[in-house]
């Protein structure tokens, strides 16, 4: 079985990712769960019902399309088809302070080190780093920087609300 | 002037540990090419035409003395004993070693600077009014907000892969010497009737292949808001910027393809969302801001110090050099001073270590220990005292800081072009100088007053060549240098995108054909009249008859 990280811990992908092949169909295995592309569950919703099923968000897909909670997944997907398509990186942000998003929020496709410290910045807590990179040295690259100017998901405040200022 | 406390310098201090590790994967093999690219490039480096080249980045163009002088020990220690200033306020490097890069950026970040930002898909540099906080005609200094605007640009997590570079520039003076209106994002701030600050939100403006004047997305932002509001600009932009096409992917094109209004009111919309969220500004961070830009310890001075005015009166280079490159203060009896990097047969916006290490020295002797960049690649001295502008002319003339041609023809914003740049189709550097030699005689220069001359050695425009008021784009013609000459382009509020007037010209006709269109120039202009009044006047018919009288003419498509 894959591996992942969750939680900065390294464990068991418990999930099969299915993709589209060249014609454009989607093939699900008979059993356990399944991470599906987000159009095709929109369109297979009923279908999909009685199984344990997440989706995965493509860089021009709008989580303001989705048409319930997303509380309804246990887990949520984005696609990196290229670390530096960085469309990614606003659909985490938006599904988790817009859209209230609790459950696990994944990176897909091009992910390695140098990204990690920005995606879970933008909300996300799982990290499928790329199969010919090593895990153990990627899951590093989370702390990359522990201090932040910014508004972000994981630390809302600004730096400036947390500063000390001197008088 | 900003100064970091522990925050600012872990941060600094933890991307030069990233990225020394990212070198390290890279020597490895850990890291392709493709991988290390995106990265190196967000540190400031790029891989040119000699080697990979450094570029650093100056906020809004401010340095102090022993950043100067770092700057210099760098230039000695890792390069070939010099530094190039760009026209966006930030210098270069032109031959580190790849190897050398990570211990260069720790070495900076001992006096808070870095290379962050400074090229890649992401928000660059913000730039600003080179007498930011000292011109006379200032009506909100512009620096506090350049700096939040820097901390949260900074490593911003949702906008560190954008579908192309992003640039801010900040102005806060009547005139526009920040050039907001080519800027992705131009902001003007502004005092209203009851003299609250707010600001004027500008976007889609760019050079490049493709050049356009910003539009008017937001007449009034109050400025708790700014921050929010950027974001909302910069999700619309990083969500449905297109990404397939290289060239289409800057703000602009989305602008223009929405249509402004449409743009604006998306922003709107997710503004929404943001408004009066975390990221709002406080009061209290606005103040701690503007802390970092109060007045430095001037004295109070009477007008226009008598002895000043003697020594103009009795020395007319002194005289020339003040009406150049001199500048009106804010403040009684001072001035702020430019020095001239653009010295005939010195390629323009270069400085050797040695000339830092002076300009250091006198930024403590003249001017409270500060230096600033500008957008024109020159450098600036901003707090002088009229009293001692003397003394400093003698210092900058041993220098070879002093040539009074500020605003002059031969102060030539200039690219590196193919001498250094990869990109290149020409070589933009001798024909800045040969120009220069061509208008050596500075009696002649100085009667023809103000005329910018913007050069780039291809269509990205890092010289600012579309809004120049003669610019000049290397081209390549079946593998030969030749250069398109543009007029009428102007930066300032009213910014303008000068027209290519015809075919290109070879390297060596370039000093002619510069000639012949100030040639036209004179024989118009009706008293004191500015180049581009007189271009305005009688347009572009003139010059083209001028420059073109006598040669076959030929159907070439415009590279513009
Ligand atoms: C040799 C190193 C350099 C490289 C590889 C480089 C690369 C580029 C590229 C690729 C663009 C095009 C951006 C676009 O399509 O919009 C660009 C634009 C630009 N560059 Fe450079 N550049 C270099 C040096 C400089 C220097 C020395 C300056 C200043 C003197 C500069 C200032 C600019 C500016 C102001 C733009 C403007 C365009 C805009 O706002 O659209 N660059 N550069
Ligand atoms: S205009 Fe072209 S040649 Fe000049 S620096 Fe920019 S990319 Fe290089």
């Amino acid at each position: 079985m894959s591996k992942l990280i969750i939680n900065r811990e390294i464990v068991d992908n418990r999930w099969t990712r299915v993709v589209a092949n060249e014609q454009g169909e989607v093939s699900l295995p008979s059993e356990g769960a399944v991470l599906v592309p987000y159009q095709y569950w929109l369109a297979n919703r009923d279908a999909l019902s009685n199984r344990e099923v997440a989706v995965c968000f493509a860089p021009t897909d709008e989580p303001e399309s989705l048409p319930v909670d997303a509380n309804v997944f246990p887990m949520i997907a984005c696609e990196f088809p290229a670390f530096t398509d960085g469309r990614g990186f606003s659909i985490g942000r938006l599904l988790r302070v817009r859209y209230g998003f609790k459950g696990e929020l994944r990176a897909v496709g091009d992910v390695f080190k140098d990204t990690l410290n920005y995606l879970a910045r933008c909300g996300f807590n799982a990290f499928e780093v790329r199969a010919d990179k090593d895990i153990n040295e990627a899951i590093k690259g989370i702390d990359d920087f522990t201090e932040f100017y910014q508004s972000s998901v994981d630390v809302p405040s600004p730096l400036y609300l947390r500063r000390p200022v001197a008088a | 002037m900003y100064i970091y406390d522990d925050y600012d310098q872990k941060i600094v201090d933890q991307r030069v540990a990233q990225y020394r590790d990212q070198t390290r994967r890279y020597l490895a093999g850990e890291l392709t090419d493709e991988e290390f690219r995106p990265l190196r490039l967000q540190n400031g480096l790029y891989i040119q035409r000699h080697a990979p080249m450094l570029r650093v980045a100056i906020p809004y163009g401010h340095l102090r003395s022993a950043q100067v002088r770092k700057l210099a020990e760098l230039a000695r220690k890792y390069d070939k004993g010099y530094v190039h200033f760009t026209t966006r306020q930030n210098v270069q490097y032109n031959w580190p070693a790849l190897e050398n890069v990570p211990e260069m950026l720790a070495e900076l970040a001992t006096v808070q600077m870095h290379g962050i930002q400074t090229s890649g898909a992401c928000i660059r540099n913000t730039t600003s009014d080179q007498f930011a906080g000292v011109a006379f005609d200032e009506i909100v200094d512009p620096r506090p907000w350049c700096e939040i605007i820097r901390q949260w640009s900074t490593f911003h997590p949702e906008f560190a892969h954008l579908p192309r570079k992003f640039k801010i520039a900040v102005n806060g003076a009547k005139e526009d010497r920040a050039a907001v209106m080519v800027h992705d994002v131009g902001i003007n701030v502004k005092l209203n009737d009851a003299g609250q600050v707010g600001f004027e939100i500008f976007v889609g403006g760019g050079l490049g292949r493709t050049p356009m004047i910003g539009d008017l997305i937001k007449p009034w932002l109050e400025p708790k808001h700014l921050l929010t509001y950027l974001n909302a600009v910069l999700r619309v932009y990083n969500r449905y910027g297109r990404r397939d096409n290289k060239y289409k992917a800057r703000i602009k094109i989305l602008v223009k393809a929405m249509t402004p209004e449409v743009f604006a009111a998306k922003v709107e919309q997710e503004w929404a969302f943001e408004k009066d969220g975390p990221q709002t500004l406080t009061d209290a961070e606005i103040a701690r801001n503007h802390r970092f830009f109060t007045a430095p310890a001037y004295e109070s001075l009477a007008g226009d110090d008598a002895e000043f005015a003697a020594a103009k009166a009795a020395n007319p280079a002194f005289a020339r050099w003040v009406e150049r490159n001199v500048f009106a203060h804010k403040v009684a009896g001072y001035a702020a001073v430019t020095l001239s990097l653009k010295k005939t047969g010195v390629p323009p916006g270069d400085a050797t270590d040695a000339q830092l290490d002076d300009v250091a020295n006198l930024a403590d002797r003249f001017s409270f220990g500060e230096v600033r960049v500008s957008h024109g690649q020159n450098l600036i001295l901003a707090d002088v005292k009229q009293a001692d502008l003397f003394a400093l002319w003698e210092e900058a003339k041993r220098i070879g800081f002093a040539t009074p041609n500020i605003g002059l023809l031969t102060d030539v914003i200039c690219c590196p072009g193919g001498d250094f740049c990869s990109l290149a189709n020409a070589k933009s550097i001798p024909v800045a100088q040969a120009i220069q030699e061509r208008f050596d005689n500075l009696d002649y220069l100085f009667d023809l007053g103000d005329i910018d001359v913007n050069m780039s050695g291809c269509i990205n425009a890092c010289g600012h060549h579309h809004v120049g008021n003669i610019g000049v784009l290397g081209v390549d013609k079946n593998n030969a240098e030749y250069y398109q000459i543009t007029l009428g382009g102007r930066q300032g509020v009213d910014a303008k995108i000068g027209k290519v007037i015809g075919p290109s010209f070879a390297q060596e006709e370039m000093p002619d054909v510069m000639s012949k269109i100030i040639e036209v120039f004179v024989a118009h202009r009706e008293g004191d009249e500015r180049f581009i009044d007189v271009f305005d006047r009688i347009g572009a018919e003139p010059f083209k008859a001028k420059v073109y009288e006598g040669k076959p003419i030929r159907k070439e498509k415009a590279d513009v």
